[in-house]
């Protein structure tokens, strides 16, 4: 549309630049070409001209559609991180540490043994805890359970939650993904 | 919107009445030697609605608390993809705005567009600029940088001189007594959300103003016409004004483009509040006049505080010039009063000179 109607406006411009009302009924009037109808000249000056402004608007919209998609988050770099303390933990007792981008969590228990998981539930993303009473690991988000190998035993989560390393070393007790 | 009338005559019209095709149809723009500013508005307005979306970009990244805001920045700048394009196009849009605006204001201000009856859209008018001034100085502080940090510092201090308010101003700005991630949050909810609110409301009066009262004819074309030595020339606005709009709309996109992709807007360093404040360090250009001023007074003048002294003048001036529809009473006559063209004449000659002499 904008390009039929640009028409009368570069002819006006080649006089004053001028466009009164009387004058535009005039040209349009004066036009050889039938209303409607467009030069076969025309038609491609108006290809290409169209073509080039959808092109260019194509190129404004492009950065902002890609900008919408945030970038991959960093994995932590190294494949280990420091958890806790030796002696932080009392026995049955847990404890949610940063691992990289993730939440994991650290369990010892009854017998001063530690294990770890990814605190990520397999359900729905939520975090998961340790419950001393069932020495379960509990998602309170829909009531999700995992035996002390990680293993989903009742609720929705439908897999097993990623198992960690643990390894202590000097006052540290260091977890380590294995996969 | 004129196409869904030709197919369907009724369904537009059943529940709008035939007021706004009626309107654009018949609404014309005035054509004399002066027409290159009455571009102007429809220029500040399409940067004012690049800001709005580069802005919502921006919020999607963006963390406004002070260990965070620098951070979010540098990831915008360095991590996002095109995040450094529409940060800079912000940025370089941002003052173009102002620019624009500025350049709007002083042609309506010369040709005398503000007397009678369009009072109400100058005052309008300027309150969007005081807007967009607040706009800038919210917006500088939240890459929480050096510069930002301490121009904030100083801007808020100027507002805490002012005798009686002045405290409770600058608590009221800075969210406390110092500028700290508080000012930061408020800045922030100044920027995207007060701020946002008045201009759109204003904006809203202002067009309506514009579009109720139609555009200025200088009151040297009106005379032309009056004595019959010129003719009364108009273009319909809707499409020949508008498509050349369009045109300068589409130039202003390739300029913020090239601006932003040749020179991105720099984020500097991160603020320390227990650092000194760096070598060099000022505000945005559009402030610099009055930056400079304030440098040049002395601690007191007779038995005023220096720069409660400037801001006075400043104040006493700013008020003279929104008020000029009511002052520059002759004009509502159509005839030009030398001492208001002068006045504006001195005003962009203190602007230029004093800004210039800043930068040095």
């Amino acid at each position: 549309m904008g390009f039929y109607s640009l028409s009368p406006l570069r002819q006006r411009g080649s006089g004053e630049g001028i466009a009164i009302r009387e004058e535009n009924a005039c040209l349009e009037t004066a036009d050889p070409t039938p209303r409607g109808t467009v030069q076969p000249g025309r038609r491609w000056v108006n290809l290409l001209l169209g073509s080039g402004v959808v092109a260019s608007i194509i190129c404004f919209i492009y950065p902002a559609l890609q900008y919408i998609i945030p970038p991959p988050v960093a994995e932590s770099p190294s494949r280990f991180v420091v958890a806790a303390k030796v002696g932080e933990l009392k026995n049955n007792s847990g404890k949610i540490f940063r691992f990289g981008s993730q939440p994991g969590l650290l369990v010892r228990l009854t017998d001063g043994s530690y294990r770890a998981f990814s605190a990520v539930c397999t359900h729905l993303n939520c975090t998961v805890q340790y419950r001393s009473d069932l020495r379960e690991i509990w998602c309170a988000c829909h009531n999700g359970l995992y035996d002390l190998e990680g293993r989903n035993v009742s609720g929705p989560p439908p897999r097993p939650l990623e198992v960690f390393e643990v390894h202590i070393q000097g006052e540290d007790v260091v977890v380590t993904r294995t996969a | 919107m004129a196409n869904s009338n030709r197919k369907s005559p009724n369904w537009w019209d059943q529940r709008f009445g035939p007021g706004i095709g009626e309107f654009l149809r018949h609404k014309t723009v005035p054509v004399n030697r002066h027409i290159i500013w009455y571009y102007l508005g429809g220029m500040t307005l399409f940067l004012f609605i690049i800001q709005v979306l580069t802005g919502i970009l921006l919020l999607l990244y963006y963390r406004p608390t002070p260990n965070d805001a620098f951070e979010s920045v540098q990831y915008i700048m360095t991590q996002v993809r095109f995040g450094w394009l529409i940060r800079s196009v912000h940025s370089w849009s941002a003052n173009l705005m102002i620019f624009t605006a500025f350049v709007h204001m002083f042609s309506v201000y010369f040709l005398k567009a503000y007397r009678k009856p369009r009072e109400l859209t100058w005052l309008s008018g300027m309150l969007l600029l005081f807007i967009l001034l607040g706009f800038g100085f919210s917006g500088y502080l939240l890459p929480w940088n050096t510069l930002a940090f301490f121009a904030t510092k100083v801007g808020t201090e100027m507002a805490g001189s002012i005798p009686g308010v002045g405290k409770w101003l600058l608590v009221f700005l800075r969210g406390g007594q110092e500028v700290t991630g508080a000012t930061l949050t408020r800045f922030f909810g100044f920027h995207v959300a007060v701020l946002p609110g008045l201009a759109t409301l204003l904006l809203a009066i202002h067009l309506l103003l514009v579009q109720r009262l139609g555009m200025s004819v200088p009151p040297s074309v009106e005379h032309a016409i009056a004595e019959g030595r010129a003719a009364p020339r108009s273009m319909p606005f809707f499409p020949n004004f508008l498509l050349r709009d369009m045109i300068g709309w589409y130039a202003a996109l390739g300029v913020l483009g090239g601006l932003a992709a040749i020179f991105p807007w720099e984020l500097g360093s991160k603020a320390d509040a227990f650092a000194a404040a760096p070598a060099g360090i000022r505000p945005e250009w559009y402030f610099l006049f009055m930056f400079q001023t304030l440098k040049y007074l002395p601690a007191k003048i007779f038995f005023l505080e220096g720069e409660f002294a400037g801001l006075l003048v400043f104040g006493a001036g700013t008020a003279v010039w929104v008020l000029v529809p009511f002052l520059d009473r002759r004009i509502g006559f159509g005839r030009v009063t030398r001492f208001f063209t002068g006045l504006g004449v001195f005003v962009i000659g203190y602007i230029v000179v004093l800004s210039a002499l800043a930068l040095r």
